[in-house]
């Protein structure tokens, strides 16, 4: 692999910053991840982290509402954002002719969004549309990411729902964003990452030019969202009148992402031997030897590992037959993580996820998007964006017993199991 | 410290003006080997070596006019990666796996498409993988059976999802019952697949003639053609992979209303004609595609999005076929706007044809066609992918290069007329899917007939 030369430093208001040159193609990545997720947003405002940012796109100071995209645009790159449990990312992969266009563009909004009742009325319709695309007019809408947390965790910051519900997005007003701008989108609280084809002189100049005047402003506290693993087996039923197949979840807790990252490399590498491939414990008992459920899925994280900071979720997810009682099911998982737990793994089954895990990290790293958005997230989470560069050997290093005492702590008696049930009659 | 959102949206200094673009420098050239082998596979390989991976497509015609085609192809699609007398179902994953591997069947009315990805090490056991799929395929009855019974329970869940509701509906109204809108089986019609059917359709239809293998990677191009010559060599048919006919020509008419009981959103899938890849006209058609709903910057966007906050993503698109191409507006709103977001798209078609993107609309798409071209292309799978949907239609790698060219001399008249040509409300049909109770303001508008 290419490695990037990585260059860190930190501008004078605190705005932290990764360069990492690569002049294979002529395209540049630009990001900036800030320290805020859906977990900080307060109660009576779920979803309102999403919300702000869509709000952040609809102009600036210098720039109308629109302007934004259409500079991106007509300078031939793309762009987006997204919001996640602990941080909210804004990204463009431009030629590199635009590079200097990209911080001029992401520096104006740092420094002084326009916040309008006009702009947020239209943002929270065009909201409760993406709501009602992705959740409530489809089947498995919100499966597992909004079902799945209200039954594992008891607290607010963990187990609310973080598109948000229609009667708090309403609710919304410019005085909250103006408060939520002013504490969480400090520069100090942010990270500005430029990868792919520039010279480490040119980007650091421009970015001087661009952020250099973008007012400190003090570095909010972040709170712990720690709280105690499940005291039991917690089960929750939802309905879906969409649903043809029932469907299950199980969430575990697991280590700290950030400060045991080895210990929660474990149970990246335990899913992988649970569930990838036709080869894989889950899929060999579940899908083709009892042939009790039609998919099966294991993973880190609620949307993928390295993207939140402790509690994060080990998942299991499987659609079944109607037939089928789940219980079964869980019985046959129980057996399968009760096996790996007695009997570590073999060389070769981790070998191929060791093989598989390489794969997919040069896959990302060739993906200019992808590369920009996990250096500044390692970054902004770990304070280290190497880190992603090590992921290969680290994951190699893991053990066939410290893969069976990842297996070991997955206790039937501190999960959550959240089953989805068709309702009667109702799908087609 | 507590600013109001005025205060927040202005510094001392103002506003500050938009810097212009630096210096664009070039792509290097692409090193690549575009071959016909003696058994009638096209073969293109690209040397791409940003990481050590090897991204691997193979595009073989698939269609077929029988009845039972659909579901007997997806059938195989399902099991041509389980079985042959060197490997079975968990062979086939730990072989790839620890080569860091992957591959996967998918079939369509148009093409089976083998695609994956390895470990460039591992690119002779990637070869030798789907060698041994394409030329010893068993398809082993309770592997058929197995996947038998779960396909029909995808298919089931398939066709609980709006968007798929939605596409079968356009396709149904767009082609009636011709073989290309039967892109997802009856779920009835996989029950009764049997194992020796699907052999048949092996040795039938999965041939070299006529098929596509694309590479693009950690590999020299001479040296990854030798190898697939080599490993496919024993892959041999005198008969050529089935090409789609023709479709025909899409008839305007009034939108048809699906009805669905209960759902809180429409879908809009709109379609027209359109022209191929290889017309003269395309790359206009294409910049005007742009300008209308090719992207965010677009009129559609800015108007049912950003302005009115009807929808979440509206878009328009051109689909591809062997042997033309056809214009699709989607988009899903809200029940309740659902008549509005209706009038504001046959206002933006009317606009596109009497209005015309101006110069500085032209500007933006040109330089958003030629920048996400070179961003797309810049990593290995999506310029694999390029390539791959490229040479199904006859074309290589030297038409990715020079089509910035092709779009640089492209002129704002140009754009106007393909705006004019393809793009006037007249010349479209489609389906809206929703909730009919509920979309009762549709019949002040016209033009909407209910199912």
């Amino acid at each position: 692999m290419t490695v990037s030369e990585l260059h860190r430093y930190t501008l004078s208001n605190g705005l932290r910053v990764v360069l990492a040159p690569d002049s294979t193609s002529p395209v540049v990545g630009v990001s900036v991840h800030y320290d805020v997720g859906f977990r900080s947003e307060p109660e009576g405002r779920t979803g309102f982290a999403h919300l702000f940012e869509h709000l952040m796109f609809q102009g600036s100071e210098s720039l109308e509402k629109l302007a934004h995209f259409r500079h991106i645009q007509s300078s031939g790159g793309t762009f987006n954002g997204s919001t996640h449990p602990d941080y909210t990312d804004y990204f463009e992969v431009l030629p590199s002719a635009a590079l200097e266009r990209a911080l001029f563009l992401e520096a104006d909004r740092m420094r002084a969004p326009k916040l309008t009742e006009e702009n947020l009325r239209n943002q929270i319709d065009v909201v409760k549309e993406e709501i009602r695309l992705n959740v409530l007019n489809r089947p498995y809408g919100g499966f597992p990411w909004i079902l799945l947390p209200p039954v594992l965790f008891q607290t607010f910051p963990n187990a609310h729902n973080g598109y948000g519900g229609f009667e708090d997005l309403e609710q919304a007003t410019v005085a909250d964003c103006a408060a939520f701008f002013d504490t969480y989108y400090a520069p100090s609280n942010a990270v500005l990452t430029v990868a792919g084809d520039f010279t480490v002189e040119g980007a650091q100049e421009l970015i001087e030019k661009h952020f250099g005047d973008v007012p400190a402003r003090p570095r909010p506290e972040r709170p712990s969202f720690a709280e105690p693993p499940p005291a039991g087996e917690i089960r929750s039923d939802h309905e879906d009148r969409l649903a043809p197949l029932p469907a299950v979840a199980l969430g575990y807790r697991i280590p700290d992402p950030i400060d045991e990252l080895d210990a929660y490399i474990n149970y990246l590498v335990l899913a992988g031997v649970l569930a990838d491939g036709d080869g894989s414990r889950l899929q060999q008992r579940l899908v083709y030897g009892d042939q009790l459920v039609t998919d099966v899925g294991a993973g880190c994280g609620l949307f993928g590992p390295f993207e939140a900071r402790d509690p994060d979720t080990f998942t299991i997810t499987a659609m079944y037959s109607p037939e089928v009682d789940v219980d079964t099911i869980l019985t046959a998982i129980d057996e399968e993580i009760d096996k790996l737990a007695s009997t570590p793994p073999d060389a070769e089954e981790l070998a191929k996820v060791t093989a598989r895990w390489a794969a997919t990290l040069h896959k990302e790293h060739d993906r200019l998007v992808s590369r920009t958005l996990a250096l500044g997230a390692f970054e902004l989470l770990y304070g280290d964006p190497a880190l992603v560069y090590s992921l290969p050997e680290r994951i190699s290093a893991i053990t066939p017993d410290a893969v069976s005492a990842a297996a070991k702590s997955l206790r039937s008696d501190s999960r959550a199991v959240l089953t989805i049930s068709p309702a009667p009659g109702a799908a087609e | 410290m507590s600013r109001s959102a005025d205060e927040i949206g202005r510094t001392e200094r103002g506003p500050r003006p938009l810097p212009p673009l630096g210096e664009q420098r070039a792509a290097t050239g692409l090193s690549s080997v575009d071959k016909v082998l003696d058994n009638g596979l096209r073969v293109i390989a690209v040397h791409q070596p940003t990481v050590p991976m090897i991204e691997l497509r193979l595009r073989v015609p698939f269609a077929g006019d029988d009845p039972m085609h659909a579901a007997r192809a997806e059938v195989l699609a399902a099991t041509i990666l389980t079985g042959t007398d060197k490997r079975d179902r968990i062979a086939f994953d730990t072989d790839l796996a620890l080569v860091g591997g992957e591959l996967s069947a998918v079939v369509d009315p148009e093409l089976l498409s083998i695609g994956g990805n390895a470990l460039a090490s591992g690119f002779d056991t990637l070869l030798d993988v789907l060698a041994d799929a394409l030329t010893g395929a068993t398809y082993p009855d309770d592997e058929v059976e197995g996947e038998r019974g779960r396909l029909i329970e995808r298919i089931t869940v398939a066709r609980s999802q709006p968007s798929v509701i939605a596409r079968q509906a356009l396709q149904k109204h767009r082609y009636g019952d011709h073989p290309f809108t039967r892109e997802m089986p009856e779920a009835s019609d996989v029950a009764v697949v049997e194992a020796a059917d699907v052999r048949a359709l092996h040795t039938a239809c999965v041939l070299p003639r006529g098929s596509v293998l694309v590479l693009v990677g950690d590999v020299e191009p001479a040296r990854a053609i030798a190898a697939v010559a080599g490993a496919l060599g024993g892959w041999q048919s005198d008969k050529s992979a089935s090409v789609l006919p023709p479709l025909p020509e899409i008839t305007p008419q009034d939108l048809l209303l699906v009805d669905r009981p209960g759902a809180v959103q429409s879908q809009f899938r709109l379609s027209a004609q359109a022209i191929s890849r290889t017309d003269p006209r395309y790359p206009a058609l294409q910049l005007a595609n742009l300008a209308f709903g090719g992207f965010f910057s677009s009129r559609l966007v800015e108007n049912i999005r950003e302005d009115k906050g009807y929808t979440y993503s509206a878009r328009s698109s051109l689909e591809f076929t062997p042997d033309g191409a056809t214009l699709l507006v989607d988009t899903d709103t809200a029940s309740a706007v659902t008549a509005g977001a209706l009038l504001e798209i046959r206002y933006e078609l009317g606009r596109m044809a009497m209005v015309p993107p101006t110069e500085s609309e032209v500007d933006t798409v040109r330089q958003y066609a030629i920048g996400s071209l070179l961003t797309s292309t810049s990593s290995q799978g999506g310029l694999a992918s390029q390539i791959a949907a490229l040479a199904i239609l006859g074309l290589g790698v030297d038409w990715l290069t020079q089509h910035p060219d092709r779009l640089k001399a492209v002129t704002v008249e140009q754009v106007a007329e393909a705006a004019l040509e393809f793009f006037a409300p007249t010349r479209f049909t489609g389906v809206i899917v929703g909730d009919a109770a509920k979309l009762t303001a549709l019949r002040a508008l016209g033009g909407v007939t209910l199912q």
